[in-house]
């Protein structure tokens, strides 16, 4: 049966300061209800929006990073409902009708390993305020409270068609998404609900269920794998799929029917007499194009060519802006590429606390390394300091206390013993120890590779190889 | 002439020159306000601090400081334009107890400009009528006869105005909304080019239509109010660039063109007092024309189309939840308090709110909405022609007489049609004019006087001519 997935990303633009119609903070978050307000954004009688051009800016930028062709001229749109919300009744939007286009469209976007995905229109609107349920739930409360502090704040709606057919590439799509955004710094992701993403399902040519309310975007996977399932699963009871809205539950993850009933909408869109059309144009494009930081596509080619990583090492770093700029913060500091790669993407990985990490929106959340550690941690083993194994224990440690790794070889003498005397005292006890295996050794020069290891276990790894490999082919000779 | 009854102009003279103190003279108007409201009720709210305030001015002046160019003057503003700290209830129970926390860009200037806030005063609900007997605070009525209308919706501007109840007022001309008061009251009211003055703090009923616009006993005083008043504002976008600055002046003969359709559609006695106009004018040396405006029969339908569509959407955000009215929400669920909330909006609110929501349901967009904007577009482009040959397009501004109170009230679609003369000049965003013209059995009509765009100083010059020329009777017996 043929799957269909669409996607509805909704980001905000906290990269603008303020909102889209006046001059509030877009920064909301931990203030006090209401407070973040002033006569526009809550509604009041002869008020009138104020574009925010930077957020014009920033969606111009998103929709050329998606591939998206740009008009000449784009408007504002009222979507007309009523919801306690909305400080109007209506929220200011874009509209693709009448010859008439959102800041961007038909996008194509290139994610995975040449995987891609069209895109249907990239939107700039407001976000409305918020319900607080006291009490839980919408089912559960007693009465609702509204705070507004987050209503007008920027957001840019990406729409695409209905090109995902594996939840998997749904993961690997938003980490693109997310990746582009962030290189953009049009939006920092690790705010919560800065990024928002609805997806919609059809199985086997059948009705399309939208799913709402996914809080990560971690859970879209899963809340897309669920919702395939329940399809497939009620087409093979020749129960029919209906059309509706369904609710993630992120307790029970599962996709639950909506408790209100959704009636056919009707927004009566028209055109917001209140701003006057706004030209973009080739001079918009250009001066956008020409303000665009480095995207990740770009990056990733950049690591390969002047680093000479492999590409799908690059690959790993870029689809994280955070992991990415450690990376090169990292070998700002010690210019061992290929080394600081390899360790960020085999061996810090393993350490990511996910659950945290989706928490706090960051890769490292939990872990007290920075560039500084890794970089140390290189040129450590670089200079045959301290063996690889050893390095994985000390980056074990560290990522946990903070410590310099350097500071940590030293403190408990887990540098390499290359110091002869030293190393002559294990190698005389080993062969006291296996003196059959030393007669075998002087018979058959690949046994020595047995007494070195038993060397290294005399010394708990941290004999240097190669040095206690010449003492012992020259003790070899010397009997 | 008692200080109460002079023109804007006069009164910031008479109390710069110490003739007369602001305080003197706004206990004055608020002793003729106490006297007159009971017959007009042309306010809704009278200002208790215009004495305070004046006491400011007197001071400013004994100080030597600088008192600007309204200093002293007393101002009534239509309810619909916000006032920081004072009600603006646009004449409906939904805002019934909405006191605004900014003052709308026109008050501030004018307030800058050394103006005194006498009070707010009446409309059609949310501006909706043209005759001001659509308000939650009863009619307003004409001070030329209080058994008939003063026209709407600024009807309680001009018949403060009128009655000599202030120096000058502001109103709001959506369709006619300023110029169809003056006409019927004998007042001087302009509409001004659609972005000439800020619409921040109007508030908006259908905001591509609507304009701010003066009203004053004379040209002169709707000259000094618009140069406060005019000018680009950062807080509204669709104001144009600049700050313009007009001169009191006649100008030499303009070429004017008399819309034919407008005469042929007004009552022989409006007709009449027009034709008389015309002869005024050419005998001030102007070469009048007749000329036809053949798109004015797509006019009125297109006005209601547009108006009503916005107006819908405008008004969804009164739905009691952040300011309104004492209503408790226990025990409702959203949508049945929404609607239980908005069942209080009046009669013609409810049918503008209805009529809008049709014309932009989903299939009609295209049939009616766009249709109208059609429509509009075409109106302006004949206009613009016409204007490449005529400086002003002259008509009545009214087709009828000032008619009974309540003798339209029950018929939506004829209350309608008294705007077809006036609904042009905002269809096309140009400016246009209401001059006294003369009376008919006792009843003021208006001479309506338009320009192309931005081209106020054009139109003033032709509205000074007429005036100075006609002398029309301003002040009626109370």
């Amino acid at each position: 049966m043929e799957t269909k997935i669409g996607l509805e990303i909704h980001c905000q633009l906290t990269g603008t300061k303020s909102k889209l119609f006046c001059r509030c903070s877009c920064n909301y978050r931990g203030k006090a209800p209401n407070a973040n307000t002033c006569p526009t954004c809550c509604g009041l009688p002869g008020t009138l929006p104020l574009l925010n051009q930077k957020a014009v800016e920033f969606a111009g930028m998103i929709s050329l990073a998606l591939g998206c062709k740009i008009p000449d001229e784009i408007a504002f749109y009222r979507k007309n409902y009523f919801y306690p919300d909305l400080p109007k009744n209506f929220q200011l939007t874009q509209y693709n009708a009448y010859g008439i286009t959102s800041i961007g469209v038909e996008g194509v976007l290139e994610y995975g390993d040449g995987k891609s995905a069209r895109i249907r229109r990239v939107q700039l609107e407001e976000d409305p305020g918020r319900l607080v349920y006291e009490g839980g739930s919408i089912d559960t409360s007693v009465y609702v409270l509204i705070d507004y502090n987050r209503a007008g704040v920027p957001l840019v709606e990406i729409v695409t068609e209905p090109d995902f057919v594996d939840p998997k590439d749904v993961r690997m799509f938003l980490n693109k998404i997310t990746s582009i955004i962030e290189h953009l710094s049009v939006c920092d992701t690790k705010l919560e609900g800065s990024v928002r993403c609805d997806a919609n399902v059809s199985v086997g040519g059948g009705n399309r269920v939208e799913i709402k309310n996914v809080s990560s975007f971690a859970d879209v996977e899963k809340a897309v794998r669920y919702e395939i399932t329940r399809q497939k699963t009620m087409t093979s009871r020749d129960i029919e799929v209906r059309s509706e809205t369904r609710h993630w539950d992120d307790a029970r993850k599962v996709t639950k029917e909506s408790r209100t009933k959704e009636e056919e909408q009707d927004y009566r869109y028209f055109p917001e007499p209140d701003i006057p059309a706004v030209m973009l144009g080739s001079e918009f494009v250009s001066s956008a194009e020409q303000s665009m930081p480095e995207l990740p596509d770009a990056r990733k080619e950049r690591f390969v060519s002047k680093y000479g990583l492999l590409a799908h090492v690059a690959q790993v770093l870029i689809d994280n802006k955070e992991l990415a700029d450690f990376f090169e913060s990292a070998i700002k500091l010690y210019p061992s590429p290929k080394e600081i790669a390899n360790w960020l993407v085999t061996d810090l990985m393993s350490f990511v606390d996910e659950r945290q990490k989706e928490q706090e929106r960051s890769l490292f959340a939990g872990l007290k390394v920075g560039p500084e550690h890794i970089a140390d941690l290189a040129r450590l083993v670089d200079q045959d300091a301290i063996n690889r194994a050893t390095a994985k224990q000390i980056l074990g440690q560290i990522v946990r206390t903070g410590e310099m790794p350097s500071h940590v070889a030293k403190k408990t003498q887990a540098g390499k013993i290359d110091d002869i005397g030293a190393l002559a005292e294990a190698v005389d006890s080993v062969f006291r120890a296996e003196q059959a295996a030393v007669q075998d050794a002087r018979r058959n020069p690949n046994a020595a590779n047995f007494l070195l290891g038993r060397v290294m276990q005399a010394t708990k790894g941290r004999a240097n190889p190669k040095v206690a490999l010449e003492m012992i082919q020259k003790k070899l000779k010397e009997d | 002439m008692v200080p109460y009854a002079l023109g804007a102009g006069q009164v910031a003279a008479g109390i710069k020159s110490r003739e007369f103190s602001g305080e003197e003279y706004v206990c004055q108007l608020l002793e003729r306000i106490e006297k007159v409201e009971p017959k007009i009720n042309a306010f809704v709210t009278v200002s208790k601090e215009a004495i305070e305030r004046a006491r400011t001015i007197d001071k400013k002046i004994r100080d030597g400081e600088q008192a600007g160019p309204l200093a002293g003057v007393a101002v009534s503003i239509k309810d619909n334009i916000c006032t920081k700290g004072i009600k603006t209830t646009c004449a409906s129970r939904m805002l019934e107890s909405y006191v605004p926390p900014y003052d709308a860009t026109v008050v501030r200037r004018l307030l800058d400009a050394g103006a005194i806030l006498i009070g707010k005063t009446n409309l059609d609900e949310f501006a909706m009528g043209s005759t001001t007997e659509f308000s939650r605070h009863g009619t307003t009525r004409n001070p030329w006869d209080i058994s008939r209308v003063p026209g709407g919706s600024s009807g309680g501007s001009a018949a403060s105005v009128a009655a000599l109840e202030c120096a000058a007022s502001l109103g709001s001309d959506t369709g006619g909304s300023v110029r169809c008061p003056a006409s019927f009251c004998s007042v001087v009211g302009m509409k001004p080019t659609y972005g000439l003055i800020s619409r921040y703090g109007l508030v908006s009923y259908a905001n591509s239509l609507e304009q701010v616009g003066p009203v004053g006993r004379t040209v002169s005083d709707v000259v000094s109010m618009l140069n406060v008043i005019a000018g680009a504002d950062e807080n509204d976008h669709t104001t144009a660039d600049g700050r313009p600055a007009y001169s009191l002046q006649e100008g030499n003969g303009p070429r004017v063109g008399l819309v034919r359709e407008f005469i042929e559609g007004a009552d022989s006695a409006v007709a009449k007092i027009i034709h008389k106009a015309v002869d005024t004018l050419a005998g001030q040396g102007c070469k009048c024309e007749e000329v036809s405006l053949a798109s004015v029969q797509y006019a009125l339908a297109s006005y209601y189309t547009i108006a009503t569509a916005e107006a819908s959407s405008n008004l969804a955000r009164y739905d009691n939840v952040r300011y309104g009215f004492d209503m408790s929400p226990e025990g409702y669920e959203w949508n049945s308090y929404f609607a239980k909330a908005r069942s209080n909006f009046g009669d013609e609110a409810k049918r503008r709110i209805i009529v809008g929501s049709y014309v932009l349901s989903s299939g009609y967009y295209g049939k009616y909405y766009l249709k109208a904007q059609q429509a509009r577009s075409l109106l302006k482009r004949e206009l613009k022609t016409l204007f490449k040959k005529y400086d002003v397009l002259i008509g009545p501004t009214m087709p009828i007489l000032p008619f009974k109170i309540g003798e339209k009230i029950d018929d939506p679609l004829k209350m309608y049609l008294v705007d077809i003369d006036t609904v042009v000049a905002n269809l096309a965003g140009m400016p246009a004019i209401s001059v006294p013209a003369g009376f008919a059995d006792g009843l003021p009509v208006g001479l309506q006087v338009m320009a192309d765009e931005f081209r106020e100083q054009t139109m003033l010059d032709a509205a000074y001519l007429f005036e100075q020329a006609a002398q029309v009777q301003r002040i009626p017996e109370l």
